[in-house]
C-alpha cells in the first residue's frame, strides 16, 4: 500500500469518520427494523458532499459493523437485526438463555472480524480473477445459487422436513406478492399501490420475530421467561470465546473464504453466505444434532461468512462497475460523481481507490472489536430490563423503522399481519427461519427462473448447459435428494412409532 | 431513471443544451415572483443512489441556495414508479410539494399500472435527458447496427436483448426501433431485468446478445473495452463518446429515443408558482455547478420550460402508446 493512502486513512478526519460510522453501523444493525442497506441510503445525502475516498470508507465501515451488530438483538431478544443473522439466531438465543450471552457475542464479534480481514486479503490477492468468474454468472447460475440458499434453510431446520418446507413456501408466497418481476403484472395486491413493490423483508422480520415474540409474552401472562442473566465475568467470557475460536479455527477459515466467494457472486449477499455456510457447517460437524439447540459452532461459521461476504460483494462492482446490491450501487454512483469510473483498469488508473477500500475494510474490522466489546458490555444493562417493558419499546422502534422504509402505513399493517402469522406458526411448531429466507430470496429465485425460461424459450435443460450452472444445479439436486430421503425416513419412523404405540388387534 | 422517445422533429424541438427566452414566454401574464416561505417536500419516485435520485438531490440542494428554504428529498419508491408519481400528482398544489416526474408518467397508464397520466401533474421543467444506446460484447460478431438488424431480420426471435423491465423505456426503445425499421417489434426478444446494471451483467455473462441502456449507463464498460457501442439513439453525438454512430444517421427511419426527467408539481399548480420554479430551475441549469455535475455523469445539460415539457410528455405519451400497443403490452 502506498504511504500516501496510509497517511490519509490514519488522518484524524478519516479516523474520526470511521469511528463514527462504526458506531452508527452498530446502532443501525442492532435495531431490528433498520438494516445495513437502509443505513447506507441514509448516508447518501452526506456522501454527495464528501471526498469520494472518505465516502467509500464511510459506507464500508457502516455496512461491515451493521452485519455484526445484527447478531446482538438475535442473541438477546431472539430478533435478528438483519436477515444475515437469522440463520443462527436460535443457537445464539439459547446460549444467551443459559447465561452465556457475553461469550456468544464475543465469538460472533471475533469471527466477524476475522471473516472481514480474510475477505480483504482475498480481495487484494484475487479480486480481478474472482470478478471474472462472477461476471460470468447469468440468470441460470444465480437461480441455482439462490435455490441452494433456500434449500439450506430447510436442511438446517430442526423441525421436520415437511414443516420446514411448509414454512419456506409461506415465505415464498409472501415474496410473490407485488408486481411480477418478469412481466410486470401485479399479484395479490388488491389494487393497493403500496403493495406493488411487495413485502419488504424488514417489516416481515419485525412481524415474524419481534411481534410474535411479544404476542407470546402476552399470552403466557405471568409465566414469562425470566430475563436473561449474565453468569460470566468479562475475562471468563474472553477466555471462553478465544478457546471456542481456537477449537473451530478450521470452520472460521473455511467459512471466511466461502463467504467471500459467495458474496462476490451476483444476487448472493451476506444472507445467502450465512445460510449456506451454516448448513455446510452442520453437515460436516461432529455434532449435527446439537445445531439449533444452542451450539456455538454454527455461529462461528455463519458469523464469519456474513461479514466476509460484505467484502466479496465489492469485487464485481469494483472490477466491472456492475453493482451486486444496492449498497455497492450507491458506492458506484459516488465514484462516478467524482469522475472515477470502476472497471478492469481501476487497479492501474486509480489505485488509491482500491487501496483506500481495502484499508478501510481492514481498519473497520479492527475498530469493530473494541467498539463491539463496549456494546456487548452495555447490552447487559439492556437485558436486565424486564421483558414486559423492553418488548413494547422494541416494538415501537421497529414499527417506526418499518414505517420509515416506504413512508407508508402499509408497512405497519404488514408487521401486524405477519406478527399474528408468526405467532400461529410458532404455536404449531412451524420454524420461522425458512419463511424469512423465502421472503428474502423468493424474488431472486423467481426473477432468475423467469428470465432463464424467457431466454431459453422454455427449455429446462438450459439450466444445466453452462458449466457453473451444471455444477451448482447438481449440488442443489443432491441437497434435495438428501432432504427427500430424510423426509421419507421421518415418515417411516413416525409410522413405526405409531404402530408400536397402538396395540395390535388380533385378526 | 428518466427516459424519452422522440422522433427527429421532437428532438429538434428539444435541442439539447439550448434554451431561449421564448421558453418563458407563456409566463408573460404571471409575475413569476412567488417564493416558498417554509420547507418544500421534493418527491422522488425512484430509489436512492440511482440516476433520478442523484439529479434530484443535486437540484434540490441548488434550489435550497436559490430559494433560501430547505428542500427535503423524499424517495417514494414502489410499484414501478406508480407510488411516487401518484403521491406527487395528488399532493396539495400549494407550491410546497414538487418532485421529479420521469418519462414513465407517460407510459405507465398504457401498461395498465395506474389510471394516472402526465395530465394529472403540472410539468415545470425538463432537466435531464439520456438517449438510449445499442451495446454488445466487445468480441461480438456484429460491427454495426445494420449488421445486427440484418441478422434479426433473417432470424426473427433468435437474438435476445435486455436493459430494463418488460415495457420499460429501454424495451420500448428497442421495440420502437425495430418497428420503425420494418421489423417485427419482437424480432429481437426482450429478456426483462430489474434495471440497466443486471442487464449488463447478463450481457457480460453471455446470457443475452444485446443491451439497450442509456449510453451513459454503459459508458464505463465501453471505455474499458468490455463492451462496444453499435449505436446512440440520438441525432447529436455524445460528448464523451463522439465516435458512436447515431441512429439518426444510420437508420432510414431516423429513429431516436431517450429517457427524460422533469421537475413537476401536483395537478393544478397555480401558474404563478409554476413559472417561479421554472425560472429558478432555468437559472440553476445554466450555472457552472450544474454543468460540472452533468459532465460527471456523462450527460448533457438540458432545460425546457413548462410548455415544452408538457409537449414532450404529450408526444411521448402518444408515440410510446403506439409502441406499447404494437408489442401487445397495452392493457
Amino acid at each position: 500500500m502506498e504511504l500516501d493512502t496510509l497517511f490519509r486513512l490514519f488522518s484524524p478526519q478519516s479516523l474520526t469518520l470511521l469511528v463514527l460510522c462504526t458506531l452508527y453501523g452498530t446502532l443501525v444493525g442492532a435495531m431490528p427494523g433498520l438494516t445495513a442497506t437502509m443505513a447506507v441510503a441514509l448516508l447518501v445525502p452526506f456522501t454527495y458532499f464528501m471526498d469520494p475516498l472518505m465516502a467509500i470508507s464511510a459506507i464500508v465501515a457502516t455496512t461491515t459493523t451493521a452485519i455484526f451488530a445484527g447478531d446482538i438483538p438475535g442473541a438477546l431478544l431472539r430478533i435478528p437485526g438483519t436477515p444475515a443473522s437469522a440463520a443462527y439466531v436460535e443457537d445464539a438465543y439459547r446460549l444467551s438463555s443459559t447465561g452465556k450471552s457475553r461469550s456468544t457475542l464475543l465469538v460472533s464479534l471475533l469471527a466477524a472480524s476475522i471473516g472481514g480481514l480474510v475477505s480483504v486479503v482475498l480481495l487484494a490477492l484475487i479480486a480481478p480473477q474472482l470478478a471474472r468468474v462472477a461476471i460470468g454468472f447469468s440468470s441460470y447460475e444465480v437461480f441455482w445459487l439462490a435455490t441452494l440458499g433456500l434449500s439450506c434453510a430447510v436442511m438446517t431446520s430442526n423441525a421436520s422436513v415437511i414443516k420446514s418446507f411448509a414454512s419456506l413456501f409461506i415465505g415464498l408466497f409472501i415474496a410473490s406478492i407485488g408486481i411480477d418481476v418478469a412481466v410486470g403484472h401485479p399479484r395479490f395486491t388488491f389494487g393497493w399501490y403500496e403493495l406493488f413493490d411487495g413485502v419488504s423483508f424488514i417489516p416481515a422480520i419485525i412481524g415474524l420475530f419481534a411481534l410474535s415474540e411479544i404476542l407470546r409474552a402476552v399470552s403466557t401472562g405471568k409465566h414469562q421467561p425470566p430475563p436473561i442473566e449474565i453468569r460470566e465475568t468479562l475475562s471468563r467470557a474472553f477466555r471462553e470465546a478465544f478457546a471456542t475460536l481456537a477449537r473451530y479455527r478450521s470452520n472460521v477459515a473455511r467459512s471466511s473464504v466461502a463467504g467471500t466467494l459467495i458474496g462476490a457472486l451476483p444476487g448472493a449477499g451476506a444472507d445467502i453466505a450465512a445460510w449456506i455456510c451454516y448448513a455446510f457447517s452442520r453437515r460436516f460437524s461432529r455434532h449435527p444434532d446439537r445445531y439449533g439447540k444452542g451450539h456455538i459452532e454454527g455461529i462461528v461459521d455463519g458469523g464469519s461468512a456474513n461479514n466476509a461476504a460484505i467484502g466479496g460483494a465489492w469485487t464485481p462492482a469494483l472490477v466491472f462497475g456492475i453493482p451486486g446490491d444496492s449498497v455497492t450501487a450507491i458506492a458506484i454512483g459516488i465514484l462516478l460523481l467524482n469522475g472515477l469510473s470502476p472497471g478492469p483498469r481501476i487497479f492501474t488508473d486509480n489505485p488509491e481507490i482500491v487501496q483506500t477500500l481495502y484499508g478501510a475494510f481492514a481498519l473497520t474490522n479492527l475498530l469493530m472489536i473494541p467498539i463491539g466489546i463496549a456494546v456487548i458490555v452495555l447490552s447487559s444493562k439492556i437485558v436486565r430490563i424486564p421483558r414486559r417493558v423492553l418488548m413494547p419499546i422494541v416494538l415501537l422502534f421497529s414499527l417506526v423503522g418499518a414505517y420509515a422504509i416506504t413512508n407508508s402505513v402499509v408497512a405497519v399493517w404488514i408487521v401486524l399481519v405477519l406478527g399474528i402469522l408468526g405467532y400461529a406458526m410458532e404455536a404449531t411448531g412451524f420454524p420461522l427461519a425458512p419463511a424469512i429466507l423465502g421472503i428474502v430470496l423468493g424474488g431472486i429465485v423467481e426473477e432468475n427462473f423467469m428470465t432463464s425460461m424467457i431466454k431459453s424459450q422454455g427449455n429446462l435443460f438450459a439450466f444445466f448447459e453452462r458449466p457453473w450452472a451444471a455444477a451448482l444445479g447438481a449440488l442443489t439436486l443432491m441437497v434435495w435428494i438428501f432432504l427427500l430421503g430424510r423426509a421419507l425416513y421421518e415418515g417411516y419412523k413416525r409410522q413405526r412409532a405409531l404402530s408400536l404405540n397402538t396395540p395390535k388387534r388380533e385378526p | 431513471m428518466a427516459h424519452a422517445l422522440s422522433r427527429m422533429a421532437l428532438m429538434t424541438a428539444v435541442t439539447l443544451g439550448t434554451f431561449t427566452a421564448t421558453n418563458m414566454a407563456q409566463a408573460s401574464e404571471a409575475a413569476c415572483e412567488w417564493t416558498p416561505e417554509r420547507a418544500v417536500t421534493f418527491i422522488v419516485p425512484w430509489g436512492t443512489g440511482g440516476g433520478t435520485d442523484a439529479n434530484a438531490r443535486r437540484l434540490a440542494s441548488l434550489l435550497e441556495q436559490e430559494m433560501d428554504v430547505p428542500f427535503n428529498v423524499v424517495n417514494r419508491t414502489g410499484g414501478n414508479g406508480v407510488v411516487g408519481h401518484t403521491a406527487l400528482a395528488r399532493a396539495r398544489p400549494d407550491g410546497y410539494t414538487i418532485g421529479a416526474a420521469t418519462i414513465e408518467l407517460s407510459t405507465m397508464h398504457h401498461l395498465g399500472l395506474t389510471p394516472l397520466t402526465w395530465q394529472d401533474a403540472t410539468p415545470i421543467a425538463l432537466v435531464d435527458q439520456n438517449p438510449a444506446s445499442v451495446v454488445v460484447k466487445e468480441d461480438a460478431r456484429w460491427d454495426s447496427l445494420e449488421a445486427l438488424l440484418e441478422e434479426a431480420r433473417e432470424n426473427p426471435g433468435e437474438l435476445t436483448a435486455s436493459g430494463t423491465a418488460q415495457g420499460g423505456i429501454w424495451h420500448l426503445a428497442l421495440a420502437g426501433m425495430l418497428q420503425a425499421e420494418g421489423l417485427p417489434p419482437d424480432a429481437i426478444r426482450w429478456v426483462p431485468s430489474q434495471g440497466a446494471s443486471p442487464a449488463m451483467q447478463e450481457l457480460m455473462a453471455g446470457g443475452v446478445d444485446v443491451a439497450t441502456p442509456s449510453l451513459s449507463e454503459a459508458q464505463h464498460l465501453v471505455e474499458q473495452d468490455e463492451l462496444k457501442a453499435l449505436a446512440y439513439m440520438s441525432d447529436t453525438p455524445n460528448s464523451s463518446l463522439p465516435d458512436v454512430p447515431l441512429t439518426a444517421d444510420v437508420l432510414d427511419s431516423g429513429w431516436t429515443q431517450s429517457a427524460f426527467m422533469t421537475i413537476s408539481g401536483p395537478g393544478n399548480l397555480p401558474e404563478e408558482m409554476t413559472c417561479s420554479y421554472a425560472r429558478a430551475i432555468e437559472k440553476i441549469t445554466s450555472s457552472d455547478a450544474w454543468a460540472e455535475f452533468k459532465a460527471s455523469r456523462g450527460s448533457e445539460v438540458v432545460f425546457e420550460g413548462p410548455e415544452q415539457t408538457a409537449e414532450l410528455f404529450r408526444e411521448t405519451d402518444q408515440q410510446l402508446g403506439e409502441v406499447i400497443n404494437a408489442i401487445g403490452l397495452a392493457r
